[in-house]
């Protein structure tokens, strides 16, 4: 293993996060915000209670998902991509790194910085709600291991993207609609059976659930089928992205 | 001596079916300076990217310093650095930063005192803490070379390092390759000018639609190959050359008083002297005479010709 290689690797990427620290912390920190100004008292104050829970506290699992998730996702994105389009791969390509070096370089510091991202936003609703965490062990494993998935799809579509637009596609086509979709905002409870069926099918509903679950104790669906779920999802990218390094798909002609 | 890069039966196909190399075998020996040279297109960097694992190869291996570039890859690389023919930098980021990171990538521990030693050598030292997107083109060149010396390598591969650069750019450049051949680093370089493989290469190879045509000393290559030409100016204008000298390879200037012999230098005869009697026996007259060695331009001009 070459572990300088990593560690370089990360910090480097870590120097871009802190370069523009202002900028990557007000945005979260200002819509989170503005989530709870909107849902938390303006719709809140219809919902009394969801699950036992006050509707403003409901949110903070689900908005801390929506935030890490995407941020993962964009960062990693972002990060790999970035050598591709001003040519700096050339580097990593020559270098004696192995891909899982590489992965675990650019994947472990976008995954900090999502997570450095969701602790803020964290602190941040506590200034607007009350809120208790019932398993914080489990809250931060979760937190964690969210972080890391989302930044092996992120890390796959920068390597498959060919352009700026196409880098921001999927985040805006696909990940945002499943973190919408996925219960961050309403107990899967409250909807019609039928939906209720099809929401099973968005992987993202067991992340949240278990997520919510290690706030509160209660989940839409159990804890370990939650587990399961995060845990196919990252093989299944590790999977793929050593396919990429193998193949040489999309970098290495 | 083993060479240190030894390259057999290497093919390189492009996705598209494109074949950029077509069965290459080279060898570079420890300490010397390679000139690839070529015109472009001719697979100068497909070769080098090949070698360096930007590339995979379609058949055929690579060694470097003994180590396969497939199965001991990090070991082969380890030995290498890579100066790539386009300048590719990360515009936000220090020079101190970005020649750090490169050392990183390679395993070695951070040494800011080595990594300054290196910025001070190529007269970078005093734009350490710049950012890339300050420097002018020469210096980014540089900041490309640190970078790939930044891990010490034994062999160092520069792409057309001088494309695009003006003269006296170039001649620095020239001087400091010559300084990292005395520190012992082997050094390949592709360029399209044949001056530059004239004024630093130890050995020329010449490629062409993936096919090195040739790798020899520079100096046998010109000596071997080299024409000579004997200009043999004349006292009256002539119209036309003598029939007795048919024999001879010679060619006439339109004012018709300049007549100019081809001679190979490495053939046993020259044939001079009896070109010589033999003008004088036409009634020629000689003014003047001159002798001209052909460039590594002719010759090259000459192999290209022949292999089309
Ligand atoms: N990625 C690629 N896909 C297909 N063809 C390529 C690719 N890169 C280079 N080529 C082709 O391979 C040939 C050799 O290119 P290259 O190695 O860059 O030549 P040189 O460096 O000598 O100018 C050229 O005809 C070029 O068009
Ligand atoms: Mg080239």
């Amino acid at each position: 293993m070459n572990f300088n290689a990593i560690w370089t690797i990360y910090i480097f990427e870590m120097r871009r996060f802190f370069r523009t620290m202002t900028q990557s912390l007000v945005s979260p920190v200002l819509s989170t915000s503005l989530y709870f100004v909107v849902f938390g008292a303006a719709i809140g104050s219809r919902i009394d209670e969801v699950e036992g829970v006050s509707y403003g506290a409901f949110i903070v699992p689900g908005l801390i998902m929506l935030s890490v998730m995407t941020q993962a996702t964009s960062n990693a994105s972002f990060g790999i991509y970035f050598p591709k389009f001003i040519g700096t791969i050339y580097e990593l390509l020559s270098a004696p790194v192995n891909f899982l070096e590489v992965v675990a370089g650019y994947v472990g510091a976008a995954a900090t910085k999502a997570l450095f991202i969701g602790l803020v936003i964290l602190v941040t609703a506590f200034f607007f709600v009350d809120i208790e965490i019932a398993h914080p062990i489990a809250m931060l494993a979760f937190l964690v291991l969210t972080c890391v998935s989302f930044a092996l799809l992120g890390f796959i579509i920068g390597i498959w993207a060919g352009n700026f637009e196409q880098l921001q596609l999927i985040p805006l086509l696909v990940i945002t609609p499943l973190v919408f979709l996925g219960g961050s905002f309403y107990s899967i409870s409250m909807l019609p059976p039928v939906w209720q069926a099809i929401t099973l099918f968005n992987p993202v509903v067991y992340l949240i659930s278990g997520f919510r679950w290690s706030f509160f104790g209660t989940a839409d669906v159990g804890i370990g089928l939650s587990l399961f779920a995060i845990a196919f999802f990252t093989a299944l990218c590790i999977g793929f992205i050593w396919w990429i390094f193998k193949t040489g798909w999309r970098i290495r002609q | 001596m083993s060479p240190i890069v030894s390259v057999k039966n290497l093919r390189k196909s492009y996705a598209g079916g494109f074949e950029a190399l077509k069965s290459v075998n080279l060898d570079i020996e420890e300490g010397e300076i390679l000139a690839l040279l070529g015109p472009n297109g001719a697979g100068k960097t497909t070769l080098i990217s090949t070698i360096c694992g930007i590339t995979v190869p379609t058949s055929g291996t690579v060694t470097v310093g003994g180590h396969d570039t497939q199965t001991a890859f990090r070991a082969a690389r380890n030995l290498i650095g890579l100066v790539p023919q386009e300048i590719n930098l990360e515009p936000f980021e220090t020079v101190m930063n970005t020649v750090s990171f490169s050392r990183g990538l390679f395993g070695k521990k951070k040494d800011d005192a080595f990594v300054e030693d290196i910025l001070r050598k190529l007269s970078l030292h005093d734009k350490k803490d710049n950012k890339i997107m300050m420097l002018s083109g020469g210096m980014k060149r540089r900041v490309l070379i640190a970078k790939a010396l930044s891990h010490e390598p034994k062999v160092l591969f520069l792409d057309e390092p001088t494309a695009g650069v003006d003269v006296e750019l170039r001649k620095d450049m020239w001087d400091v390759v010559a300084d990292l051949k005395a520190s012992g680093v082997t050094i390949i370089l592709t360029t399209h000018y044949i001056e530059e493989a004239e004024a630093i290469a130890d050995r020329v190879g010449v490629i062409n639609k993936g096919e090195i045509l040739l790798v020899q000393d520079k100096s046998d290559l010109m000596r071997q190959l080299g024409q000579k030409q004997l200009k043999i100016e004349l006292n009256e204008a002539t119209s036309r050359i003598p029939d007795a000298l048919s024999a001879y390879d010679l060619s006439l200037s339109d004012d018709g008083l300049m007549l100019t012999y081809s001679y190979d230098t490495k053939a046993e005869r020259t044939g001079i002297t009896t070109l010589l009697n033999e003008l004088q026996a036409a009634g020629l007259q000689l003014k003047d005479l001159q002798t001209a060695q052909s460039s590594l331009e002719d010759i090259f001009v000459g192999l290209v010709k022949e292999k089309a």
